[in-house]
This record gives structure tokens, C-alpha cells and sequence, in this order.
């Protein structure tokens, strides 16, 4: 008797996660925002993520399904019956080892791809532009584009636009951000793009990624920086095209602005 | 004596080998290993309620954001109970810290390898005793410095990256906090190394006659192959924390590259690399985390082929597999660094071995289920903790391959799909099979049980607890929600989360509050438990043929050993028992079987 219920234990444990995870997506506990991934490379690991799901629900089932198998034979087997006398299985040990590790293997040689055009310099995209220079500090982002129509380089230049915790980038179009940091380490870190990357103390690091919907999206430090590492917050904002060239001229003419009116400049 | 029949043996254990010793010789500074043994695990439960309490503070933060915590949060904060930032992230630090450092790692290896290793391979004690007797105070100085650490609010997280970690103007916590928090990572250090090299020479060279290697019992297997992992890792570990503390302390910069400005003080000289940290950090703490498991795989192992009363499923699959666990976790350390900045092509190469990895932790799963299978199976305490150590196990190890898969990791790095992951290794499966682990060899330990009745409560609250707490930080890891944010509500796509926060957060009140069952069941059980004999699981191992608790040097005589380690249920077993001792000369043919 007592041994039902705590085979049932188990196997209710095993049903509320997978019912959890069922429901989640109702609740706002799936993907973050609309629940989809805002980027192009966000999709693919969006879609990486419900493949191994898939594998991996079937096993969690299979496994939870022997074991509430095993104990509740054995609950429910009169005491005076003699275990089975067994030393283990040549042919079943081989055939659970391989298996797995066919599954498991192919899956490692299925996401090479999605980490390759993500990470490797040679994949990246031809046309893709390092349109801002994101420097984390304690605890704030710094964002420098170069002006319009001007190209960004490494150092900064004095007719360079800034932010502060406000990143724009275009929509529909690969770009870069050029991340470092002044002081010790920070993560950019954007989950509604699924794009995240360590800034590392004494080092530049490229990051690109395509936004596939206009938007304002939180930006997130993910990497403990000191006390105030919770208030790290900044936003990216995704512009159309034309929005964002019209943001940058205007940031810059703002920026720029000596408060002289237009018409009485000399030239 | 019926449990000892069959015991033969040369009678060489000189009787006066071991004089009456004095109460401080005894159980102070004693150099028997059960004693030490089961000093380690006082101790380490101990630390087990510090570092409990402070997760309490993490999760009252998370429930109810800048309110004052009633109790605890005086002993925490100055400001009338409430956890300001700087405390969040010393309490997030120092949890991590106690909980691996003071609990898991000397619990295992300190606790259990100590008390278990010569009593299963029929040795007197271990081979170094006075070194043994040193890991245990070796223990202390750790123990002080991380309470000072703690005190001057080291908050660089439990592991310690650089330039925040070393640099003393980076945090409030950056100061001398961090380097008593170094000093205390290389004491444990060196208790833990002293320990393993104790553990690799005893089972190597203490065994009793007749104990050949494949009929050690998988608990000695697993230890021997943590000591390896240990002896190995360690060195790691120890020079990158002396190169951290002169870093901080002398001047050099092996973490530290140029140009670097906190706080508005002067630019570093530098020259240093901050990866390197997380290089040698990882190289340790990964091996570390199965040093965290392996030990606790073998211990349930034995419980549970005793507690279904059948031999276990694929012995040496079982060994093969620890091996190959171990051999892997050399080459995994870089799963943590995916996005660490480092070379993004050991990215793929850390993923390929990182999802093997998880092939041997199947092969063991399947292989307790199998032992499991048309088993008599004996529904108590120890096999309810072990039956949740695979249950939990089986949760931590899928969603490693979330974490495993780089680009997925990519989004899931640093948020609360990791804590989850993690704790459902450390606490579901590690914690739950150190429960058992109690309650199965208490007896050996104190001549007496633990409490049937309070151990089930104890483990039924717990287990649900446990689920309650835990399992929801996977979807807060799905929301994107990032790990060690002392306000997490401060952004607006994560404060819809704060009402499934406060459930987990009283889930985890109660789930503390469980532990005072399972801490007063030991005590007390101690002394008021019903006696036990020598035998009391009908186990067939060697320590079951000692006295309970062994005199100091142990067995009666030194015992021989027929045959393997699980003859549950053996068709020819001896009337009257469905087993048999490995130290059972009778059957003798069945030794050739084996
Ligand atoms: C099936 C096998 C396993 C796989 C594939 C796996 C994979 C991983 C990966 C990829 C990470 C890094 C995630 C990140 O930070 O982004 C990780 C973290 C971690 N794993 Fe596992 N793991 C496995 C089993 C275990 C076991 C058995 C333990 C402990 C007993 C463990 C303990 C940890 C800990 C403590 C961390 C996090 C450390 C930290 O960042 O604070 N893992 N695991
Ligand atoms: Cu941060
Ligand atoms: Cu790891």
C-alpha cells in the first residue's frame, strides 16, 4: 500500500513538470515578450531549443514511465516473492549506450552551423556594418556611433554621436556593435533577440545580429559587475531605416547644437 | 553474531595496537577515520543550516524586494533587516561558496570517504591517519576565513572572476573580504588534497585479501575515482588562487590587463588576461561538480541493490561509466565560458565533449532503473532519498543538454535555467542521496537507526519542497530572467514574475524548516535510536561485519573476501538470508562466478 503511494510521488512529480512546462506559455513563462524570437539568429536558436526539447521531453517520458514502472511492480509484488537474480545485460547495456550517443551526437553536429555564423569571423555576414561602439562601465552602457554617413573607427572622433543606455540600431539589416568595457566584466545581454556576450576587461568583441521588428527591447547586464549590477539597464531600440538614419541625423545636429540658429551660421 | 558466519582470516590485529586513548585524542583530535568521519559530517551539516540561511535572505530579496526580512535580516544587514545590494550579492556569494566549499565536496569525500573507505575494503583504518586527522582541522582555518570573508561582505560570487574579484576599488566587496575568501578556497583545497592522496594510497593498498579490484563496491570505486579528480584538479585550483591573492596583495597582474579604470583610480598596469582566471577556475570546478556527484552515484548505488534486494544492474557498465564521467570532466571546463570571449571555435569543441558527457550519466540512469526492475523492493527512507536522487538526476542532467547545445546557451548563460539546472544536481540528486546515505550507514556509525517515521516526513516535505522551489527558476530561465540581480523587477519584462517568486520563496522557507526534522532525527536518534545490530540492512558489504559502531582498528579479525559486492537474492544464498557476505567462505564456487 504504502509503497503505491510513494510510487505515485514519483510519478506525480514527473506529470506536474511536464504539465508545467505545458501550461507556461500561457502564463508568460515561456520566451520572454511576444514570446518569439526578435532576431535572426534568435530563431535559430529558438528553433534549436524546441528540437532538443522535443528529444528530451521523449526521453524524460520514457524514463519516468520505467521507473513509475519498476516501483509499482515492486509496490505491489508480495513480499515473499524472491527478487530477480540478475547481474545486468550484455546486449541491453550496448544498445542504451549507443543509441544515446547517436542522438546525442547528431544533435552536437546539427547546432555547429547556428554557432558558426553566429561566433566565427568567416561566416558573418558581407554586408554587415559596425554601426556603434557599446562600452559597459559600473553601471551603465556608453554607446558611440560614428556621425551619418561616416564610418565608425576604433578611436573615438570628435564629431562621434553618444548615448547612454540607449542603443539604436536599423531593422532588416545585419549590424555590429564593437563591446568592451572600462572597468571589470559586464554581458550585454538583449533576451528578446537571445543575443548575449561577455564584455571582457582588455578586450573589443564584435557582436552582430539582424533585428527583425521595430521596437524598444530591455537591456540586460548578465554578468555579475558589483552592488549595482541590478540597475544596469539600458534599451535597445530597433528603427526602420529611414527612422534610424533620421534618429542619427538628428542626434547629431542635436549634439552638435551650439545654440546658434541655422540661418546666422557664416557658412 | 549470525552476520559474521564465515569470517576467517589471519588473526594479526594486535589487540594492544590500540591503547585506551583520552577523551581529546578521541574525539578531537583523533586519528581513527570514523570519528573524522563523522566529525566532517557534524561539521559539514552545520555549515549546511549557515548556508541554508543564507539562501533564505536570497529568496526573501527575491519575494519581497527592499522590505525588511523579519529574523534573519538583522543578522545580515544593519539597516533594520533589510538587504541592501552589496548584502544581496555577499549572500548570494557566500551561499555558493559554504554550500560547495563546506558542505557538498567534505561531506562526500571528507564525510562519507572517510568513514566508509576501510570499513568496505576490510582495512583497519586509512593509511595516513595523521594526515587524515589534518584534512579535518585543515577544515577550521577555512572555515575562519570565510566567516571573516563574509563578514567583510566578499561579494564576487562564488566564482570569483577578475578584474572585479581582484581589483579592491571595484566593490565594497573588491577589498580585503576577497582575499580571506582566496585563503579560505586554498586551505579546503589542501584539506581536500590531503584527503584524496589518503584515499588513492588506501585503496590501493589496504584492500583485504580476497578484495580484488572488481569486487570493490561501487562506493569505493567512486571515491577512488573522485580522489583522482581531486588530486588532479586541485593543483589548479591552488595556483590560481595564489596567483589571484598576489595579484591583489603583491602587485603582479596575471589577471589583470592594462588600462583598466574603476572608481576613477589609476589605470592598471596590467599585462594579464581575466579568461586565465576563468580558465584555471573552470578546469578545477568543473571535475569539481562530479567530485559533487561521483561519490554520492556510488553510495546509491549499494543502497539501492540492498534496498530491492538484487545484485546492481551492469556493474562494470557502471564503473566504465564513472570512468568515463571523470576522463570527459577534464575536457568539459569550457561549457562555461561560451560566451566568456574566449576563442569562439573551442566553443564547438566544448559542446561535443560537453554532450557526451551526458552519455555516461544515461548509461548510469538506465542502469538503476535496471536494478530497480523486478527488485524486492523495501519502500523506506533510504530507498524513498535514492529513488528521488534518479528522479532529480534525470531532471539536472536533460537540461545540461539545453545548456550544452552552445547557441542555446547563448540565451540561457548566466539566467536562472543555470540555477535550476545546478541545483537540481546538487540538491535533488547529491542532497537527497546524502540523505540516504544517513540513514543507511547511521547505524554503522552510532550502533543505533534514525527515526523511520521522521525520516519519511522529512523527505516528503522536502521533496515537494524542493520541486516547488526549484523547478519554476527553468521557466524564470526561459523569461530570460539573469541570475544574481538583487531586484530583478527594476526591468519590466521580468515583473510579472514576482507572485511565481514569492510561491517558491515560501516553499523554500519550508523546505529550511524541514531540515530541523532531519538535524534533530540525527541527534537525538544518536543516543535514543532503536539499537542495531552489525547487520541491520541484511547488506552484504564488509562493514557490516564490524562491530556497530567498529572499535577503533575495526573488524573482529581481518576479514577475506569470496565474491562481488551485491549478492542479493543469489539462488543458492545460505538458509535463512537472500544474500550473501562477501566475507562468506561458504559457496565457495560462487567466487569463481564472479
Ligand atoms: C548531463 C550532464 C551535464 C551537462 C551536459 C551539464 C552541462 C552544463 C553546462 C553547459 C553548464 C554551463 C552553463 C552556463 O553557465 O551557461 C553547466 C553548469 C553547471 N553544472 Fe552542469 N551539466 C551536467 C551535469 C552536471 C552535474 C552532474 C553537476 C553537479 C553535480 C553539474 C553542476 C553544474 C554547476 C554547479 C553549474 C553552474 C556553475 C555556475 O555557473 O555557477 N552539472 N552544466
Ligand atoms: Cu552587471
Ligand atoms: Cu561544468
Amino acid at each position: 500500500m504504502e509503497g503505491r503511494f510513494w510510487t505515485l510521488v514519483f510519478v506525480i512529480f514527473a506529470a506536474a513538470a511536464l504539465a508545467a512546462c505545458a501550461v507556461a506559455p500561457a502564463y508568460q513563462l515561456w520566451f520572454p515578450g511576444s514570446g518569439e524570437a526578435l532576431s535572426t539568429i534568435g530563431a535559430r536558436i529558438d528553433h534549436l531549443f524546441y528540437v532538443i526539447l522535443v528529444v528530451i521531453a521523449v526521453v524524460f517520458v520514457g524514463v519516468n514511465v520505467a521507473l513509475g514502472y519498476v516501483l509499482w511492480r515492486g509496490a505491489k509484488q508480495p513480499s515473499e516473492v524472491k527478487a530477480v537474480y540478475s547481474h545486468g545485460n550484455q546486449t541491453l547495456e550496448v544498445v542504451w549506450t549507443v543509441i544515446p550517443g547517436v542522438i546525442l551526437l547528431a544533435l552536437a553536429l546539427y547546432q555547429m552551423d547556428v554557432w558558426a555564423s553566429f561566433r566565427m569571423r568567416e561566416f558573418y555576414p558581407q554586408d554587415m556594418r559596425t554601426i556603434a561602439e557599446v562600452t559597459a562601465r559600473q553601471f551603465e552602457w556608453r554607446i558611440r556611433y560614428a556621425a551619418p554617413d561616416k564610418t565608425l573607427e576604433a578611436d573615438p572622433h570628435p564629431d562621434d554621436v553618444y548615448t547612454v543606455n540607449d542603443l539604436r540600431v536599423p531593422v532588416n539589416r545585419p549590424v555590429a556593435i564593437s563591446l568592451r568595457t572600462e572597468d571589470v566584466q559586464h554581458a550585454f545581454f538583449v533576451p528578446e533577440l537571445r543575443i548575449k556576450q561577455d564584455a571582457l576587461p582588455g578586450k573589443r568583441i564584435p557582436v552582430w545580429f539582424e533585428v527583425t521588428r521595430p521596437g524598444t527591447y530591455d537591456l540586460v547586464c548578465a554578468e555579475l559587475c558589483g552592488w549595482g549590477h541590478y540597475k544596469m539597464k539600458g534599451r535597445l531600440v530597433a528603427l526602420s531605416e529611414e527612422d534610424y538614419a533620421a534618429w542619427l541625423k538628428q542626434a547629431f545636429e542635436d549634439q552638435f547644437d551650439d545654440g546658434v540658429g541655422e540661418g546666422e551660421k557664416s557658412d | 553474531m549470525s552476520a559474521v558466519t564465515g569470517m576467517t582470516g589471519s588473526v594479526d590485529h594486535a589487540a594492544g595496537a590500540h591503547a585506551a586513548p583520552g577523551f581529546l585524542s578521541r574525539y578531537v583530535f583523533s586519528r581513527d577515520h570514523k570519528v573524522i568521519g563523522i566529525q566532517f559530517m557534524f561539521t559539514t551539516l552545520l555549515m549546511l543550516f549557515v548556508g541554508g540561511a543564507l539562501a533564505l535572505g536570497i529568496r526573501w530579496q527575491l519575494a519581497y524586494p527592499w522590505e525588511p526580512m523579519p529574523l534573519l535580516g538583522n543578522a545580515f544587514a544593519d539597516e533594520g533587516g533589510q538587504i541592501p545590494p552589496e548584502t544581496y550579492t555577499m549572500l548570494l556569494t557566500m551561499h555558493g561558496t559554504i554550500m560547495v566549499f563546506l558542505v557538498i565536496i567534505p561531506i562526500l569525500a571528507g564525510g562519507f570517504g572517510n568513514l566508509l573507505i576501510p570499513l568496505q575494503i576490510g582495512a583497519e583504518d586509512m593509511a595516513f591517519p595523521t594526515l587524515n586527522m589534518l584534512s579535518y582541522w585543515f577544515m577550521w582555518p577555512a572555515i575562519v576565513f570565510f566567516m571573516l570573508a563574509m563578514h567583510a561582505g566578499a561579494a564576487a560570487g562564488w566564482t570569483a572572476y577578475p578584474v572585479l574579484a581582484v581589483l579592491p576599488q571595484a566593490a565594497p566587496g573588491s577589498g580585503v573580504a576577497q582575499t580571506y575568501w582566496l585563503l579560505g578556497v586554498t586551505l579546503v583545497g589542501i584539506s581536500s588534497l590531503m584527503g584524496a592522496v589518503n584515499y588513492m594510497t588506501t585503496i590501493i593498498n589496504m584492500r583485504a585479501p580476497g578484495m580484488t579490484l572488481f569486487r570493490m563496491p561501487l562506493t569505493i570505486w567512486a571515491m577512488f575515482i573522485t580522489a583522482i579528480l581531486q588530486a588532479f584538479a586541485l593543483p589548479m585550483l591552488t595556483a590560481a588562487g595564489l596567483m589571484q591573492i598576489s595579484d591583489r596583495t603583491l602587485g603582479t597582474c596575471f589577471f589583470i590587463p592594462a588600462g583598466i579604470i574603476v572608481n576613477n583610480a589609476d589605470p592598471t598596469v596590467g599585462g594579464g588576461q581575466p579568461l586565465l582566471w576563468q580558465h584555471l577556475f573552470w578546469f578545477y570546478s568543473h571535475p569539481a561538480v562530479y567530485i559533487m556527484l561521483l561519490p554520492v552515484m556510488g553510495m546509491v548505488s549499494d543502497m539501492l541493490a540492498c534496498m530491492c534486494r538484487k545484485p546492481v544492474f551492469g556493474y562494470k557498465p557502471m564503473i566504465h561509466s564513472m570512468g568515463a564521467i571523470a576522463g570527459l570532466g577534464f575536457i568539459v571546463w569550457g561549457h562555461h565560458m561560451f560566451i566568456s570571449g574566449m576563442n569562439p571555435m573551442l566553443g564547438m569543441a566544448f559542446m561535443i565533449s560537453t554532450i557526451l558527457i551526458a552519455l555516461p550519466s544515461a548509461v548510469k540512469t538506465f542502469n538503476w532503473i535496471g536494478t530497480m526492475w523486478g527488485g524486492r523492493l523495501q519502500f523506506n527512507t533510504v530507498m524513498l532519498n535514492c529513488v528521488a536522487f534518479v528522479s532529480m538526476f534525470v531532471v539536472g542532467g536533460l537540461s545540461g543538454i539545453f545548456m550544452a547545445a552552445v547557441p542555446v546557451d547563448v540565451f540561457f548563460h548566466d539566467t536562472y535555467f543555470i540555477v535550476a539546472h545546478f541545483h537540481y544536481v546538487l540538491f535533488g540528486a547529491t542532497l537527497f542521496g546524502v540523505y540516504g546515505a544517513l540513514h543507511f550507514w547511521f547505524p554503522k556509525m552510532f550502533g543505533r537507526m534514525m527515526s523511520e517515521f521522521w525520516g519519511k516526513i522529512h523527505f516528503f516535505i522536502t521533496f515537494i519542497a524542493f520541486n516547488l522551489t526549484f523547478f519554476p527558476m527553468h521557466l524564470l530561465g526561459m523569461q530570460g530572467m539573469p541570475r544574481r540581480l538583487a531586484d530583478p523587477y527594476h526591468y519590466s519584462y521580468l515583473e510579472h514574475l514576482l507572485p511565481l517568486n514569492q510561491v517558491m520563496t515560501w516553499a523554500a522557507i519550508v523546505m529550511g524548516f524541514a531540515q530541523i526534522i532531519l538535524f534533530l532525527n540525527f541527534v537525538i536518534s544518536s543516543f535514543a535510536g532503536r539499537k542495531a545490530g552489525r547487520n541491520p540492512w541484511n547488506a552484504n558489504g564488509l562493514e557490516w561485519i564490524a562491530p556497530s559502531p567498529p572499535p577503533h582498528g575495526n573488524f573482529d579479525v581481518t576479514p577475506v573476501v569470496y565474491r562481488g559486492p551485491y549478492e542479493y537474492s543469489a539462488p543458492d544464498a545460505p538458509d535463512g538470508q537472500d544474500y550473501w557476505l562477501q566475507s562468506d567462505e561458504r559457496g565457495g564456487q560462487m567466487a569463481e562466478r564472479h
